[in-house]
């Protein structure tokens, strides 16, 4: 590794430390303004959680960290994929549906609610994608309003394939199978989602995707700048719908490990707002699949450790919704400053290294 | 530079004669210092030129005394009394204007709004602002109609209003900031007149500017700026153009003349009947038709905006609607995309190399990448071999005198010379049999300038065929084997580099002599 990436790679890792210790201060001001105990929340919080809740910290960062490479893939596009959540509704949904009917045995039928699920998250994005690409819509509006068409829809047809619980006013589809569960892994005394390894597979491929292939350089291209991806020969409208497509195809799995590994049906109850998270920890995580993997777990941490605060301190577990929002003002800005602090200290590294004087000046930076 | 500029005359003036005196600016950017210790005296009812290479600190500095920006160091005294310009109200509060070199002006409004726009206080809106318009307009004989839109303008009228409205906020200085780039040589002779009239009332005038012939028929003084410091202030008088030069280079002038003449009879790149329509009805290319040769630099002259910009993006691919033919050694390009032409073999120097031929915000190496996803070395089967990419990049670092501490740096950081000097090495990789070169040489410094020329040549002597636009009449003529001349998207007439003038190109350029 050069120099030159260290020092990148320094003041990224730096940047997170800075916003997070900013939002934990703004956090602790308002617990002031509050008038709570905030050396007590704070004790809480950062208190070293039990076996228990590391699994159900680990649980949650597997679904929040699908979450965070759906809304990344766009971010690296420069797009705004907001309709993460409508995505994983729809495609949940669907997957329980597919795998509630059983059509194939054991695995096999796992394997295709899985595909049928990033399917319909790929063409659930796919319709902004083409929208944008065809017409100029902002991707930002469309998918905002496929969120609220995608939870209208799934409520409207839960009804149609559901089946009603005994003894339960909740509606929910078919159960899936034992033989077509994904099982857990031991984690101590307890167990994880299984499906941990397949997010992690996804990380990788993401990671692999952008960074070592073709379609992965002109993605980012693209997400740089428009003008040079369309001189250098990328067709931005086909780049704008495969990134969504695939954003979609990624949200697609938000839901799944829920799905497959503790509630095996979707119903009126399934988990929503996930994908908003998801905005956050990829912001949080600079699309990058280990910062992605690291602000999950953050996230995840922190909405675990809030849950006994009611009971210990007397203070509302929304504290820690306030600090994740700060989070991610605290990250935009933060980034920013470290940014142009690292273009400023490249260009003088670069003037430094350069033994003859030239007359020609670095063009300067627009903000 | 440790040498002090010479004061303006052998006797120091009087301090009531000097209209702005700076001493020892300095502004220092990250990483460079395009001001060290300025010192220029502005007499009063003077034309003063400051003449500099592309990158030298002119700009820095008329940025500093127009308010844009602060100095680090340094002193500003406007009519005796020093001043701090905090922002370009400050400086018009003092009598300092400034006319930049890209028009700030609404096309929609007309030429009497424009002028108040933003000035409303001082004479209102009405018949008081059109009558001291037109006082301005007849004082200084700019020929101003005050109810025309300025869509309706050409380009040196447009200049003349920005002018008025810099005198209209009653300014005393006038700052121009390379106001003959965008005008033809006859709308320079129009516009020096002008610059006389303002001298004569007692107004003085700073005039930016790296044309030395125009710069010593206009200017009183000249003073001039190399490498961020004043080298000297000269009166037109006693010196020549070549010595102006000398003393802004400091060393001996490149040229771009051309050798022997390589062109042969093989047609590389064939136009035929290449059109592409507007929406607002006239089009942008009209039934555009050309030959280019194998060793054959054909150069495009022309005012900026008349389709040169289109003519380039067309044959590259990238204008969806345009019509016509385009054969590259033989084979119809019409209906590729703009990577399979590239991938046929046309290498690509855009205009705007910040908007078109870079990522700023990503290492040389991937920037050596770029226009270049489908090709060796840097990508195989799809997948991107990153070693071979740095391999490649040192390779253009080294061949193309590219000054970079390694491939790993930020395409940012580089300077602008450097940046198009990675670029021409990138465009040239991957065996080109065409090479499109628009504005090769804008916004970079002498040593690269002479680089990218000398690449041009070598492309030329190694068979390529080569399109070059610019807007430097002198370059064009220096390096292209035949011109043509664009004028509103269509091409009206041929010159051979041989024996033209700027000054009949400049004709054909504004279509004067055309029947209408």
């Amino acid at each position: 590794m050069t120099k030159a990436r260290l020092t990148r790679l320094g003041l990224g890792v730096a940047s997170a430390v800075l916003a997070l210790l900013a939002a934990f201060a703004i956090t602790s001001l308002v617990l002031i303004a509050a008038g709570d105990p905030v050396g007590e929340v704070w004790g809480q919080l950062l208190s070293w959680p039990e076996q228990r809740n590391w699994a159900n910290i680990i649980n949650n960062a597997t679904v929040l960290f699908l979450s965070g490479l759906a809304v990344a893939v766009s971010f690296r596009m420069n797009l705004f994929n907001i309709g993460v959540d409508g995505q994983y509704r729809v495609a949940a949904f669907t997957a329980a549906v597919v795998a509630g009917e059983a059509w194939l045995p054991g695995y096999l039928n796992t394997a295709l609610a899985i595909l049928c699920a990033m399917a319909v998250g790929a063409i659930w994005a796919g319709i902004a994608g083409v929208l944008r690409a065809t017409r100029g819509v902002s991707e930002v509006i469309s998918t905002i309003m496929l969120n609220a068409i995608a939870t209208s829809l799934v409520a409207y047809l839960l009804r149609k394939a559901a089946v009603r619980e005994e003894g339960s006013n909740a509606l929910g589809t078919k159960e899936i199978p034992e033989g077509s569960r994904i099982g857990g892994l031991p984690f101590g005394d307890f167990e994880i989602y299984g499906f941990i390894i397949m997010a992690a597979a996804f990380g990788f491929a993401f990671w692999f995707v952008l960074n070592r292939t073709r379609f992965g350089f002109d993605l980012r291209a693209t997400g740089q700048s428009t003008t040079a991806a369309v001189a250098s020969g990328v067709s931005v409208k086909k780049m704008t719908v495969a990134a969504m497509m695939i954003s979609g195809a990624i949200a697609g799995l938000v839901g799944l490990p829920i799905l497959f590994g503790d509630a095996y049906t979707y119903g009126s109850t399934f988990q929503s707002g996930l994908g908003f998270a998801g905005i956050a920890i990829a912001l949080l995580g600079r699309n990058n699949p280990i910062g992605i993997a690291l602000g999950a777990l953050l996230f995840a941490y922190l909405d675990e450790q809030s849950n006994p605060l009611q009971i210990l301190v007397g203070v509302s577990p929304d504290i820690v919704a306030i600090t994740q929002g700060v989070i991610v003002l605290t990250v935009v800005i933060s980034y920013e400053l470290v940014r142009r602090y690292g273009v400023r200290l490249e260009q003088r590294e670069v003037a430094r290294a350069l033994a003859t004087p030239s007359t020609d000046q670095p063009e300067e930076v627009s903000a | 530079m440790s040498t002090p500029a010479t004061p303006v005359a052998e006797t120091a003036p009087a301090t009531a004669e000097i209209a702005v005196r700076l001493r020892g600016i300095g502004k220092r950017f990250p990483g460079v210092i395009a001001n060290d210790d300025i010192n220029i005296d502005v007499r009063r009812g003077t034309i003063h030129a400051i003449v500099g290479e592309n990158g030298a600190g002119k700009s820095t500095l008329m940025k500093i005394l127009y308010g844009v920006q602060p100095p680090d160091s340094g002193t500003i005294e406007i009519n005796g009394a020093e001043v701090s310009l905090h922002s370009p109200a400050d400086a018009i509060k003092s009598g300092v204007g400034m006319v930049f070199q890209h028009f700030m002006l609404a096309d929609n409004l007309t030429v009497l709004e424009n002028v108040v726009l933003g000035a409303e206080r001082l004479h209102g809106i009405g018949a008081k602002a059109r009558a001291e318009v037109l006082r301005i307009s007849d004082a200084y004989n700019l020929g101003i109609e005050p109810d025309r839109l300025v869509e309706a303008l050409g380009v040196g009228a447009r200049q003349r209003v920005e002018i008025l409205k810099v005198l209209y906020r009653g300014a005393r200085i006038v700052i121009l900031d390379e106001p003959t780039a965008v005008l033809v040589p006859q709308e320079v002779d129009e516009l020096f007149g002008n610059l006389r009239e303002l001298k004569a009332e007692g107004l003085s005038v700073i005039f930016i500017s790296h044309k030395l012939d125009e710069v010593l028929s206009v200017a009183d003084e000249i003073t001039v700026i190399r490498r961020g410091t004043t080298v000297k202030t000269v009166e037109p008088q006693g010196v020549s153009a070549r010595q102006l030069a000398e003393l802004m280079v400091g060393s001996e002038l490149p040229s771009p003349s051309t050798e022997a003449s390589t062109v042969t009879d093989e047609v590389l790149l064939s136009v035929s009947g290449l059109s592409l329509p507007s929406d607002e009805g006239r089009p942008l290319l009209d039934d555009v038709s050309f030959q280019i040769h194998r060793g054959e630099i054909l150069g495009i002259a022309g005012v900026e905006g008349n389709g040169q910009a289109e003519l380039v993006e067309s044959i590259m691919g990238m204008r969806a609607a345009s019509s016509g033919r385009i054969e590259l050694a033989g084979a119809d390009l019409s209906h590729l995309s703009t990577r399979e032409r590239r991938e046929g073999g046309i290498g690509y120097i855009p205009e705007d190399r910040h908007r078109h031929g870079l990522l700023l915000e990503s290492p040389l190496w991937e920037n050596r990448i770029l226009g270049h996803q489908s090709r060796p070395p840097s990508v195989n089967h799809g997948l991107i071999d990153k070693r071979a990419a740095r391999k490649d990049t040192a390779r253009i670092i080294e061949a193309y005198d590219v000054r970079t501490p390694g491939p790993d740096v930020l395409a940012r950081a580089l300077s602008g010379g450097n940046q198009q000097k990675l670029i021409v090495g990138r465009e040239m990789s991957g065996e080109p049999v065409l090479l499109i070169a628009a504005h090769p040489t804008r916004g970079v410094d002498v040593g690269a300038q002479a680089a990218i020329w000398r690449h041009i040549k070598d492309a030329r002597r190694n068979g390529l065929a080569v399109l070059l636009i610019s807007a430097d009449l002198d370059e064009l003529i220096g390096l292209s084997d035949r011109i043509e001349v664009i004028l509103r998207g269509r091409f009206v007439g041929t010159f051979d580099p041989e024996d033209v003038t700027p000054e009949r190109l400049g004709s054909a350029m504004t279509g004067a002599g055309e029947d209408k």
